[in-house]
């Protein structure tokens, strides 16, 4: 009975959804101020019934309703409680029931934080958002029902939940990245607000960022936890694997990088409009596209749950309309979104343009290297092949190598123009600085001549130097170095945050890669094998019972110079319910460097395999993802964000004159959000 | 018409769509296998019966058999072992065991308590003769021509559908080719 109700609900939510897509939107065709206000109580009403809905998906879950047919798959009466919870996401239907309700949540947030916008403005957003919820109930409904029963025999006990998912980071890793990818919904909803109403200036750029940069910042947590996970789950010494289904997310968070950029142009200089437009549609389609790959079965990999074509037809149908409509509505409409000024060769928006050219270009890359095999197979019907990381490699890393080169440079410019001289002198002293030490210290820790970890040195100094240069400079204007840090605004702070957290990620990732050992060894309990400056002791292995599994636990013993450091634990599992083995890593991270064993199989003689890895500045790319959010956050706070009201003269044209005294003003404050 | 550029995107985009719809239909889970119409590699492994007598390729059958890697660990191996069991008493066709880097004790108490379908049990408990054959991990399952030519690959568990739909039907095709 309860999961009838839960069904019911979302049946509710699926009509509340078709009404809120149409009569805000005829409402405000229409100017019907009743029609389009009804957008708000609409949206808190799917809000509802969604959280309902979810709600009793959890109750049926924690209560081991093995007659849902969901439940029954993907969970197993010893599965401890925190995992029976979020075993909600870990299949296909509870995963879309999920996402929608993400949806919906991200459109009350629109409802609450849209209070000074204009009422015709928030009822088109509410209505494009509405649509979509439209059709992610309607598939739920249609092909993937998560309340679906098992009657009237219902089983004894469930399969339980995918061993590799049962993991702390699988709790957190899903809700973020979700809500990430749906926040591009709200982005998405205002471009095409802003089409239909052909009405698009600084006001509109200026409610668009705090979106944009909530949902990018919170994307790229989820990016990064989903690496975390991969890297100490799966265990094979990698963070990041160039998944088919890793891909769409790096896309989406590639191309909401190029949208935060391009939305800061279009809010200052009012250039851009058009391809600050396109990168929104761009940025949600390709969202959908990452739903689509996942969920169709499209393409082979660890994280496609559902292989059904009924469910990959109806996802692209949808994706055609929703994608396919807007690119039609933007051909048709764009020409009305005129560039109101020029600008010089040197300005800051020559540089964002270059910013916005580099990241398109690695999404467009990336997505070619995951389609391809599809796309192959297609023409030639012939086998299917795989584009390895080395393509991808090849073509990521030089464009992120040229895009850290302007990221120091970007920031220090200046709008509309910037003189060269001011450029030379800002950047001189950096650039000898950065080379000089970034030469010195990986030669002088090594005491050999790593070529490319001095590129990376030299590159990471340079940004950083080159940050801390534009600080001293901007903050020079006050009476003390302390007021005149404090002065600047928090949108250039988390500027400067973010661009240093990506340095950082970078950094890690071409250190680790360059300076990771790895060894494969055969040891029996009393044995020991070195690897870089440590000595790895296998002291044997304890059977040891876990609630839903069994495992042997290696402990290994890691020494250094003749001196003891720590015990690793190292697990070998079998589920029991459903028979899946998995390893659990035993794992020492610090700053600097973590220490990894992977314990393989028992071999004859009481002997195991097993694989110990040191990995140098590993942490450093997780790290820097949590300052790259923090500083998309912390431009969220910006107050000036706030400010809805629609300053005199600035919706239709702003006088140049009068927009360039406001520059001057707000040059201190820094503008550039991330 | 200088705005028909504007239509690139959703021309792009719809490229792209017929793509992916045609991708939908397309099994994406068949990896090529190389070894797929080449001959069985060569190994000289242990027999599971006697311990240390050496088999190869001369000791399998002449006629179409079915090349089975498992291990006393595979859980959906014991899943498969009924089926091949019908298929054994039922004298379908031979079964011919890779016990796939497990220990020969630990092997021959799974066979005496679940039945042995095997004709004959090779022993590959380094995982050697896998990398040859390309093995995923237990279960997986191939079955060879009566010329010892690889014919098919299935990779995970058989159950009875895969039985009835995927492997019959070959067994059926190699083994009329076998007699004409």
């Amino acid at each position: 009975m309860i999961p009838e109700l839960g069904n019911f609900s979302l049946i509710l939510a699926f009509g509340l959804s078709i009404l809120l897509g149409v009569i805000p939107m005829i409402g405000a065709a229409r100017d019907n101020l009743l029609w389009m206000r009804l957008a708000r109580p609409l949206t808190a009403g799917i809000f509802v019934f969604l959280s309902i809905s979810l709600l009793i998906l959890g109750y049926s879950f924690v209560t081991d309703d093995f007659s849902v047919a969901f439940v029954a798959n993907h969970s197993n009466s010893a599965l401890p409680i925190q995992y029976k919870m979020t075993a909600v996401w870990g299949g296909h239907e509870g995963s879309f029931l999920f996402w929608t309700w993400m949806l919906s949540g991200w459109m009350l947030a629109v409802t609450v934080f849209s209070k000074a916008m204009p009422d015709n403005f928030v009822a088109r957003v509410l209505a494009i958002m509405g649509l979509i919820c439209v059709g992610y109930t309607l598939f739920m409904l249609a092909t993937s029902n998560p309340f679906d029963r098992v009657l009237p025999l219902p089983p004894a006990d469930g399969a339980d939940l995918n061993a590799a998912l049962q993991d702390f980071a699988f709790i957190i890793h899903p809700p973020s990245l979700y809500m990430g990818y749906v926040g591009f919904s709200v982005v998405f909803a205002f471009a095409i607000a802003a089409l239909i109403s052909g009405r698009l200036d600084a006001a509109w750029a200026r409610w668009c960022r705090p979106w944009a940069n909530a949902a990018w910042a919170i994307l790229t947590l989820g990016l990064s936890l989903g690496s975390w996970w991969a890297y100490y789950e799966l265990g094979w010494g990698g963070w990041w694997a160039w998944d088919p289904v890793e891909n769409p997310p790096l896309i989406t968070w590639l191309l909401g990088a190029a949208l935060i950029h391009s939305l800061a142009a279009t809010e200052k200089r009012g250039v851009f409009k058009s391809w600050t437009v396109l990168l929104a549609i761009m940025a949600f389609a390709s969202s959908l596209l990452g739903t689509f790959i996942t969920r169709s079965g499209l393409l082979t990999s660890v994280h496609a749950f559902a292989t059904d074509p009924t469910r990959g037809v109806y996802i692209l149908g949808f994706l055609g309309l929703i994608i396919g409509g807007s690119l039609v509505l933007y051909a048709i409409r764009a020409p009305a979104l005129k560039s109101e000024f020029g600008f010089g060769s040197w300005s800051r928006e020559v540089f964002l343009l270059a910013n916005n050219m580099i990241l398109v270009v690695a999404s467009a890359a990336i997505l070619l290297g995951t389609l391809y095999p599809m796309v192959y197979q297609a023409i030639s019907g012939g086998d299917l092949i795989s584009v390895g990381p080395p393509y991808f490699n090849t073509i990521f890393v030089p464009l992120m190598g040229i895009l850290v080169v302007l990221m120091a440079i970007g920031p220090i410019s200046r709008w509309k123009k910037t003189s060269a001289t001011y450029l030379r002198q800002q950047l001189t002293r950096v650039a000898i600085a950065a080379v000089v030490l970034g030469v010195a210290i990986p030669v002088v820790l090594t005491l050999e001549v790593p070529i490319a970890a001095i590129g990376t040195a030299v590159l990471a100094l340079w940004v950083t130097f080159a940050m801390a240069s534009d600080l001293w400079t901007k903050s020079g204007n006050k009476s003390t170095r302390l007021a005149g840090l404090k002065s600047l605004s928090l949108s250039y702070w988390g500027m400067q945050l973010a661009h240093f957290g990506f340095i950082m990620t970078m950094a890690g990732a071409c250190l680790t890669s360059i300076y990771s050992i790895e060894r494969s060894v055969l040891l029996q309990a009393g044995q020991s094998a070195e690897l870089g400056n440590y000595t790895f002791v296998f002291n044997g292995t304890e059977p040891y019972q876990g609630p839903n599994f069994i495992a042997d636990e290696a402990s290994i013993s890691v020494i250094r110079d003749e001196e003891f450091l720590f015990n690793l634990y190292a697990q070998k599992r079998l589920y029991t319910a459903s028979g899946t083995p998995a390893t659990h890593m035993g794992i020492d991270g610090r700053f600097f460097r973590d220490l990894f064993v992977s314990l393989g199989d028992p071999r004859a003689g009481g002997a195991w395999s097993m694989t110990l890895y040191v990995k140098p500045f590993v942490r450093w790319i997780w790290t820097g993802t949590i300052f790259i959010a923090l500083g998309g956050i912390l431009a969220v706070t910006d107050k000036r964000y706030r400010r809805y009201k629609v300053r005199r003269g600035e919706a239709v044209s702003v006088d140049s004159k009068q927009k360039t005294g406001d520059q001057t003003s707000a040059v201190s404050g820094g503008e550039l959000t991330s | 018409m200088k705005n028909l550029k504007l239509y690139l995107p959703v021309i792009g985009f719809a490229v792209l769509a017929v793509f992916m719809w045609r991708g939908l239909y397309l099994d994406s889970r068949t990896l090529p296998s190389v070894l797929l119409d080449r001959p069985l590699p060569e190994f000289e492994l242990r027999a599971l019966e006697t311990g240390d007598q050496l088999v190869s390729l001369e000791d399998l059958p002449d006629e179409p058999f079915i090349l089975n890697i498992w291990g006393s660990y595979c859980l959906p191996c014991l899943q498969e072992n009924p089926i091949f069991m019908a298929a054994r008493e039922q004298g379908i066709i031979p079964i011919v065991g890779v016990n796939y880097k497990d220990t020969d004790d630990a092997a021959r108490e799974w066979l005496d308590d679940n039945g042995n379908p095997f004709t004959l049990s090779i022993v590959d408990d380094t995982g050697r003769y896998g990398i040859d054959l390309g093995v995923y991990g237990a279960p997986e399952t191939f079955i060879v021509d009566s010329q010892g030519v690889i014919r098919y690959k299935h990779i995970g568990v058989i159950d009875y559908q895969a039985w009835d739909d995927e492997i019959m039907p070959v067994i059926a095709a190699v083994q009329a080719e076998a007699r004409s």
